[in-house]
């Protein structure tokens, strides 16, 4: 028998399951927005294939109709009706109150992590040539200035990362180095967290700022060692040879 | 002689009131004038150094910001409107069929009273833009009067053009129509001329080349051929048929909604599948265009560059990708529910295929509108290791967009195929073979644009973007080049099975018509305000600095607020100018009130749609 109605119900909670419970138990569990996102995705793919045609549409929506409007309806389906229509006010006020109500959580953050460089430090081009013995010398640099916290193995997790937040970038992750240009980690490296601009707010970032500490040829060196360690390349624009 | 003749005229009032009066009243006259004089040249030298005007209370950026993007939108439909116009009108001069050609019509009538307003309000825009940024506005004049002057005279010939184009076009009927034609044609030629003329100022604000040396001329010419001038054009000019496409959609679709006749029902139904069918055919190519773009802007200024897609105005990326994929299901819902209403009985054939592609499509979306940085709670960021999700987190960069934008680009355009095969049966003797290289193009297609994307993740930046992105838009384009005449082809000798049914459609057709020029509409507005608001405190990037009390980026919501405002005043704006086109049309249809149906006897049961009157499924399912 055919029950789109039944279909759609198991479909929805299904993947609610799958995002909730099963997800997490590979890899970090999602972020609610996103659980409302993918959700909010599945409903109107369930809404869009029922509505397509008039068959379909009476099938879906029928029963839901019927069972509303309370027409000719007796025994538990009347009570079933008359809970729904309690219920469900109850449910959204229920709602409504969680997401206003104040709490003790800080706000989410909507961080910028790239925000636009400053005028100088654009179109900088690494001055040192990518022979061995440099790339060699930044990754000892690496080791000893910020493996720390951006870890031996490039990949954020130094030991002393657990203490911060916003948390050491992953150079690993392609959404960090690699999507950047060298003059880009230039500017970072040199003037860290404290350099970030107005939309790189909170400014909390634990990323020092090591233009007192490192000489620039340092710096440049450890950028040459940092991509090549972490596997990365840096974002170019013209094709080197 | 004269002296006398004068001495004579003037004595009697000198002997009346007396010399010293008249000297008195020169002394006075002398004190109040000059100091008026030095006040006035006061005036002008203060004049000339006014830098900003504002509107107290509004605040002079919003003013600009509303009448702005008011003028753009209508001038994206005054453009758009005369592509598809004219390639309906040759449609029906090909084909001969009289439907294309009342069509093309229609759409002309729209587009008469839409100049206008247009032409208001760049004028109300220009206005403004002097009075409020005199010092901008000096410095644009100085570098680009030559091209202000072109741009007038553009004016002036598309203006004619448009006269002649629309008076005439039942004058030119028959042995003229391939003069009409060329009008249509030069029409559009001009309105390209007329986009890309402003859209060179535009451009410079945000890429400016400034030669110090040479005339007047080539100072112009030098700052108009700036670095993101053509991408902005093409960009702009596809994406002005597909405003013009699903306007003339939601045009036909609430007309459709409000049409009491059959023949109205099915006319306005038709009008529907081809705005809806233009807004998804210029859509198609669209993300390509503004990767296009996208990428000279990075090019160009890295700055600027990262402004966009990674610092604080990344988040409109994320509304776009959720607006465009609203439009995309909303096109495809049309289509599908044009094949299961318009060719009766096919339903359960195509349930499966439209299951899939709608599964395909949703995977697509469910990418495409996952954020690099997720919006996340303390707690949650936690557990996640930062803002980015150890998993999800792949989703965020642009290799995945772009490899899910090519898909939905394939499924979509395969919708599209699907809906032209519908309802008829191949008899050429290739049709099979044809079926079969065509399904295994599109699966090695799919596989080929998936491979790619998940490949660019481990080759270097420069590398994906020269070679592997540019790739998957060419595997995508030439699916669709090579579907188009295969399918055309295998059409030809195609034997009709079922008949296409117009004016069957549900009632939600015409609001999913509606709801698509909605969303292109606050999806102009929302890149409108991206591309301004990438310039963040400079009126003209790197050279002039915005000094006013608005040199500061609104939040986002506040944004959000002004785009929806406009979204909303150009929607009135368009329903006046239906209203406006269609008043002269319905006194023309009162005195034929007996060749309507008589009330009462409704045949077939139509009725209006929006009274009830589409087909209910008992009526699907007895077909
Ligand atoms: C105290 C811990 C700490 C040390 C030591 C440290 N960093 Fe960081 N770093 C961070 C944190 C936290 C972030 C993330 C927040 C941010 O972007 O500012 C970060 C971010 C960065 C980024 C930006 C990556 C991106 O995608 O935007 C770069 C580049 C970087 N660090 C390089 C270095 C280099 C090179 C060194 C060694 C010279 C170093 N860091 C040392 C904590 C540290």
């Amino acid at each position: 028998m055919n029950r789109p109605l039944a279909k759609a119900a198991l479909i929805l909670i299904g993947m609610y399951i799958v995002l909730v419970y099963v997800l997490p138990l590979f890899t970090a569990p999602l972020p609610a927005s996103l659980i409302y996102l993918y959700l909010a995705l599945t409903l109107s793919a369930v809404l869009i294939y029922y509505t397509i045609s008039g068959t379909t549409l009476e099938e879906f929506m029928g029963p839901i109709v019927r069972f509303l409007s309370g027409v000719d309806q007796v025994g538990p389906a009347k009570t079933a009706r008359l809970l729904v229509l309690i219920v469900f006010p109850l449910l959204v006020g229920w709602q409504t109150y969680t997401r206003l109500a104040p709490s003790d959580l800080p706000p989410p953050e909507n961080r910028t992590i790239h925000p636009a460089p400053p005028g100088e430090f654009v179109g900088l081009s690494n001055p040192f040539p990518k022979t061995p013995e440099n790339i060699m010398m930044g990754k000892g640099l690496y080791a000893a200035y910020c493996s720390p916290c951006h870890g031996a193995n490039y990949d954020g997790k130094g030991p002393a990362a657990p203490g911060f937040n916003p948390p050491p970038a992953n150079f690993r992750d392609p959404g960090t180095i690699a999507q950047l240009q060298e003059s880009y980690l230039f500017w970072r490296i040199k003037k860290g967290g404290v350099g970030l601009p107005v939309e790189g707010m909170p400014w909390k970032s634990a990323m020092p700022r090591w233009e007192v500490e490192l000489p620039d040829e340092f710096i440049w060196k450890i950028i040459m060692g940092e991509y090549d360690g972490a596997g990365q390349s840096p974002r170019t624009w013209e094709e080197e040879e | 002689m004269e002296y006398e003749n004068e001495k004579r005229m003037w004595s009697p009032l000198v002997e009346r009131i007396g010399i010293p009066v008249i000297l008195g009243a020169a002394v006075m006259l002398i004190a109040v004038f000059v100091p008026v004089l030095v006040w006035a040249q006061d005036a002008i030298t203060q004049a000339m150094s006014v830098e900003y005007r504002d509107i107290p209370g509004i605040g002079s950026r919003n003013v600009i910001w509303v009448v702005a993007q008011q003028h753009l939108l209508l001038a994206g439909f005054v453009l758009g409107v005369p592509i598809f116009a004219w390639v309906c009108e040759l449609v029906g001069w090909k084909t001969k069929e009289p439907r294309y050609d009342k069509l093309a019509k229609e759409f002309t009538k729209l587009l008469t009273s839409a100049y206008a307003t247009t032409a208001l309000f760049g004028g109300i825009l220009l206005f403004l833009l002097i009075g409020l940024y005199p010092k901008l506005m000096a410095y644009l004049t100085d570098i680009f009067f030559p091209s202000f002057v072109v741009y007038c005279i553009l004016f002036l010939l598309e203006t004619c053009t448009l006269y002649m184009y629309w008076y005439g076009w039942d004058a030119m009927q028959g042995s003229k129509k391939g003069l009409h034609l060329f009008l249509g044609f030069l029409l559009n030629l001009f309105a390209i001329g007329i986009m890309i003329v402003p859209n060179a100022w535009a451009t410079f604000q945000a890429s400016p080349v400034v030669i110090s040396e040479g005339s007047a001329i080539e100072r112009a010419w030098a700052a108009t051929w700036n670095p993101t001038w053509w991408p902005v054009n093409i960009h702009r000019l596809i994406a002005n048929v597909v405003l013009g496409g699903f306007i003339c959609g939601a045009y036909a679709g609430i007309r459709y909604l409000l049409a009491a006749t059959k023949e109205e029902r099915e006319h306005y139904d038709w009008m529907g599948y081809v705005g809806n069918f233009i807004g998804v055919f210029g859509m198609l190519p669209l993300p390509f265009a503004g990767y296009w773009l996208m990428r000279e802007i990075y090019q160009y200024n890295q700055q600027m560059g990262i402004t966009l897609m990674g610092g604080f105005l990344a988040w409109l990326f994320i509304l776009q990708a959720m607006l465009i994929g609203v439009l995309f299901l909303g096109a495809n819902y049309y289509f599908w529910m044009g094949i299961t209403y318009r060719i009766p009985g096919s339903e359960q054939n195509y349930r499966k295929p439209i299951l899939a592609m709608l599964v395909v499509l949703m995977i697509c979306l469910g990418v495409w509108m996952t954020p690099h940085s997720l919006v996340a709670s303390l707690e949650e960021a936690r557990k996640m290791g930062g803002a980015h999700h150890p998993l999800l987190g792949v989703f965020g960069v642009m290799s995945a967009k772009m490899t899910v934008s090519n898909l939905m680009i394939l499924v979509t355009f395969m919708s599209f195929i699907m809906y032209w095969r519908a309802g008829k049966q191949e008899t050429a003797t290739w049709a099979k073979v044809a079926k079969a290289v065509m399904g295994a193009l599109l699966v090695i297609a799919g596989i080929a644009v998936i491979v790619l994307g998940v490949w660019g993740y481990f080759v270097p930046a420069i590398i994906r973007i020269n070679y592997f992105s540019v790739a998957q838009v060419l595997i995508v384009l030439f699916i669709m080049l090579t579907f188009t005449p295969l399918t055309a082809a295998l059409m030809k000798s195609a034997k009709t099975t079922t008949e296409m049914v117009w004016g069957q459609m549900p009632i939600r057709a015409g609001y999913c018509l509606v709801s698509n020029a909605v969303m292109v509409i606050l999806l102009m507005s929302l890149m409108g305000y991206a591309r301004s608001s990438s310039r963040v405190h400079w009126h003209i990037y790197g050279v002039m600095r915005d000094t006013s009390e608005y040199a500061y980026s609104p939040a986002l919501g506040y944004a959000a607020a002004f785009m929806s405002l406009n979204t909303f005043l150009f929607c009135l704006l368009v329903a006046f100018i239906f209203w406006v086109a269609t008043m002269g049309e319905k006194g023309k249809a009162l005195p034929k009130e007996g060749l309507r149906e008589s009330p009462g006897k409704v045949p077939e049961g139509i009725a209006p749609a929006l009274a009830g009157g589409s087909p209910t499924s008992e009526e699907i399912s007895r077909t």
